[in-house]
């Protein structure tokens, strides 16, 4: 009998786990002008457990995110995007965070994306 | 809004509106439309959305604004303006790869893949010997057997194309070479020592549609390539590429009686295929190939059909055909673009006929090659993972003068490669291979590459690894057979040709850092590598009258050192310069001995220089690349009569070639040369040949051009 029930808990433990996506695709738009910026968003999202592939395009913001909904949501790796400075669609960076990115990723100042241009 | 394909405009609710540093934005509603608060100090609002461009809109008085965004597929157009140099080595890889572009290959205008290198200080390119005509190649003062060369990553100058196999290859069929220094990936094989090289050929969908070259010299070699690429459907591509070479007059301009260049007749024919499925996430290529080349040299008045292994005039004749079909296979996940698969099969028939006065040598090699890989990752993208399986067969008939060699190596092998990529200032490769060879036995192969990045534009890169090899002693040294020495082979009992595999190891480090001179690009690169064999075939010329091969007793190793300088004098104003030392001995039977014809010291610099047009016609370039190679050791001739005595060591020699390039249009560029401008020749570089059936005819000696300055000219047209 316990057996059974162990077996029939794995089961259900199994199909709850499943229900989540281990490869969930997703796509937030993050602000930011140079590839040093790339690096560093790439760098934030990979280090949320759970992310295993992270891509920001410098031209469209969009960055295009795999990973495990078991483990994290976009939530969070939105927020640790943010944490590095990074202005999301949902999340604004604290200026502090903003302040310690390099000169040159300055996203805010017209004059920096200008000079990406 | 959005505007489609047909024109139409279509609402985008959810895009992202707001004013440039404030807080203040707004979401576009269902129909697409949004309204937002105003105040004069408001100037630029930002409009973004998902896929499309993020539009700045400059804002002086409040009013109804009407925007379309641009969808980011258009973004096709983006250009860079920063100009991409023609040879670059990479500042992120973990491994030390400079990639020469098609923009390099064009600075030399001939004509296959060993004239490739000649702007490239990494690689030395020989000078021809005066029978077979062809350059060899020496990476860390190593010979090209030493180097895995590749197409495409399929092994493909190995064995029995491994002398003349270069040469094989026209300039024109590749798109880009990258030349790896130091041990290599295990993906490709057991066999890589010093290094690797990989030519990327050119592709049907990306190649011109139409290309035509044509090349004549004043040395009278005539060289023509034609490429036709189409677009069969959506997802099939093909391109048909030919080849054609000749050289039928005869020069002796040092009157020794024999050619100072052979006769040479080359047809060499490739159909690819592509096929690309993009929602599918397949890719694949299938390619035939076929070669004919023949080659005569010898004395002047040597006629193959009257005086074929006659002993009054001396001659030689080598003719080689070669079939090869290989194909690829990749597929890439869409949904999971870091899980990828590849399988790689190749093919090769390849027959070479040949006799050298009165040697004669045959050898016909057939070989499969298959290469399974697959790529994930272990957690996310910065640890990355290589595996798979490769299955090879070689098949080898030799004739050598009576005697005949015939071998079959078979080997299966695993391998795993895991890479580290922090983002930012380490990356690390480390790979295995396990192989069960029925020759060489069952081996591990490791290789391990690190870069790191110590400050700002700044490469550190170390790396140690082992490869291993079975000498085809014949077909690497076929100069041999162009002498009258008596060859010796010390057979050990060993499994191939009685002699034991090379084995070696090879550590090097290499320090790269780029930085600005009077606001110009500029860097600077040190690398120093060692190799040192555990095992290795000793070819021994330190008796005149013998060649002997035997197994190494002793130390055997190559000291390499390289400090390369690049600097951006202008735009479009490029030099370069390279100094190399090399130190390679071997412990011979007669003592420890530097390698001969090898220099101690080399140095190399190349000027390069494009006038600027806007459209990019009528433009101008110069080319200019100075090579010196310092004393080189001959092998002893301390036994011989006086008269063929030669000193220890060669004089320096130094060349210099220039080429300038006019392009009309981007469809035509003609381009005018010259190789050895200078004129420096080796004044008689066969020994004995007023007597080539006697005891001491040599002519292996050869340290610097036989044949003295060479013009040329040649078009290019494209259509596209």
């Amino acid at each position: 009998m316990k057996t059974i029930l162990l077996t029939i808990t794995m089961l259900f433990i199994g199909t709850l786990s499943y229900g989540q996506n281990k490869n969930a695709k997703a796509s937030i738009e993050v602000d930011g002008v140079c590839m040093m910026c790339k690096k560093r968003i790439e760098k934030a999202s990979l280090k949320v457990k759970g992310v295993k592939s992270a891509s920001w395009n410098v031209y469209t913001h969009e960055l295009k995110l795999i990973f495990d909904e078991n483990k994290t949501s976009i939530e969070q790796i939105a927020s640790n995007v943010t944490d590095v400075g990074h202005d999301t669609k949902s999340f604004i960076a604290s200026s502090e965070a903003y302040e310690s990115l390099a000169p040159c990723c300055k996203y805010r100042d017209q004059r920096v994306v200008d000079d990406h241009k | 809004m959005e505007q489609n394909s047909k024109n139409q405009r279509i609402p985008l609710p959810g895009a992202n509106v707001f004013w440039l540093n404030t807080t203040v934005g707004a979401m576009s509603s269902e129909d697409g439309s949004f309204k937002l608060p105003y105040d004069k100090t408001y100037k630029k609002l930002i409009i973004s959305y998902i896929g499309f461009r993020t539009d700045t809109l400059l804002i002086e008085t409040p009013k109804s604004i009407f925007h379309v965004l641009r969808a980011s597929d258009d973004l096709g157009e983006v250009t860079i303006s920063t100009r991409k140099k023609s040879t670059a080595t990479s500042y992120l890889s973990s491994q030390n790869i400079s990639t020469i572009s098609s923009g390099e290959l064009l600075k030399a205008a001939c004509c296959n893949l060993s004239e490739s290198f000649e702007t490239n200080p990494s690689i030395d390119v020989n000078f021809t010997d005066a029978i077979s005509g062809t350059k060899q190649i020496k990476m860390l003062g190593l010979t090209s057997p030493y180097i895995l060369i590749t197409t495409e990553n399929i092994p493909s100058i190995r064995g029995a194309s491994q002398a003349y196999g270069l040469s094989f290859i026209p300039g024109t069929w590749v798109e880009s070479i990258q030349i790896t220094k130091g041990a290599g990936s295990v993906v490709n094989g057991f066999e890589s020592i010093a290094g690797q090289i990989n030519a990327e050929l050119v592709k049907p969908t990306t190649d011109n549609r139409v290309f035509v070259n044509a090349y004549g010299s004043l040395n009278g070699r005539t060289e023509l390539n034609t490429h036709f690429n189409k677009q069969i459907s959506d997802k099939w591509s093909t391109g048909l590429y030919l080849h054609a070479n000749n050289r039928s007059q005869k020069f002796d301009r040092n009157n020794d009686s024999f050619l100072d260049m052979p006769l040479t007749n080359q047809i060499n024919i490739l159909n690819r295929w592509q096929y690309i499925n993009l929602q599918k996430g397949i890719i694949s290529f299938l390619n035939v190939r076929f070669l004919k080349d023949d080659k005569q040299s010898g004395q002047l008045s040597f006629d193959p059909k009257r005086d074929w292994l006659s002993n009054t005039v001396w001659g030689s004749e080598i003719n080689t055909r070669r079939f090869e079909a290989s194909g690829k296979f990749g597929y890439v996940n869409p949904d999971i673009p870091y899980q990828s698969l590849g399988l790689q099969i190749a093919y090769s028939d390849h027959e070479q006929a040949s006799y050298f006065g009165l040697n004669e040598y045959d050898i016909h090699h057939k070989s499969m090659y298959s290469n399974l890989v697959y790529n994930s990752i272990i957690g996310d993208t910065r640890h990355k993972i290589k595996t798979g399986l490769n299955v090879t067969y070689d098949q080898y008939n030799e004739l050598v003068n009576s005697d005949i060699y015939d071998r079959n190596e078979r080997s299966v092998g695993g391998f795993f490669e895991y890479s580290f990529d922090d983002l930012d200032a380490l990356n690390l490769t480390a790979g295995v291979r396990v192989d069960h060879h029925n020759l060489l036995g069952t081996f591990f192969t490791p290789r391990v590459h690190a870069r790191y990045t110590p400050w700002e534009k700044s490469a550190l890169r170390g790396s140690f690894g082992r490869g291993i090899r079975s000498a085809n002693i014949f077909t690497e040294n076929q100069k041999l057979f162009a002498t009258s020495r008596q060859i010796n082979l010390q057979s050990s009992g060993g499994a191939i040709y009685g002699l034991d595999p090379e084995i070696a190891w090879n550590y090097g480090v290499s320090f790269l850092q780029g930085f600005n001179i009077f606001g110009r690009k500029a860097d600077l690169t040190l690398d120093f590598y060692r190799t040192d064999f555990e095992s290795q075939v000793v070819v021994d010329y330190e008796n005149p009258y013998q060649i002997n091969f035997y197994n190494l007793k002793g130390a055997s190793y190559a000291n390499s050192f390289q400090a390369e300088f690049s600097l951006n004098l202008m735009t479009y104003f490029n030099f370069k310069t390279a100094y190399k030392f090399y130190d390679v001995q071997t412990q011979y039977e007669s003592g420890k001995l530097k390698k001969p014809l090898t220099s101690q010291h080399r140095y190399f610099a190349n000027l390069s220089y494009e006038s600027y047009s806007k459209k990019g016609d009528g433009v101008w370039k110069f080319d200019a690349t100075f090579n010196l190679f310092g004393k080189q050791r001959f092998s002893s001739t301390e036994i011989s009569p006086q008269s063929y005595q030669l000193p220890t060591y060669s004089p320096s020699v130094s060349t210099l070639n220039l080429q300038v390039t006019k392009v009309f249009s981007e469809a035509f560029e003609i381009y005018l040369g010259a190789e050895n401008i200078t004129n420096v020749t080796q004044k008689s570089p066969i020994l004995s040949s007023e007597n080539p059936f006697g005891s001491n005819f040599d002519t292996t000696f050869v340290y610097g051009p036989i044949f003295g300055s060479i013009y040329y000219t040649g078009l290019r047209y494209k259509l596209n």
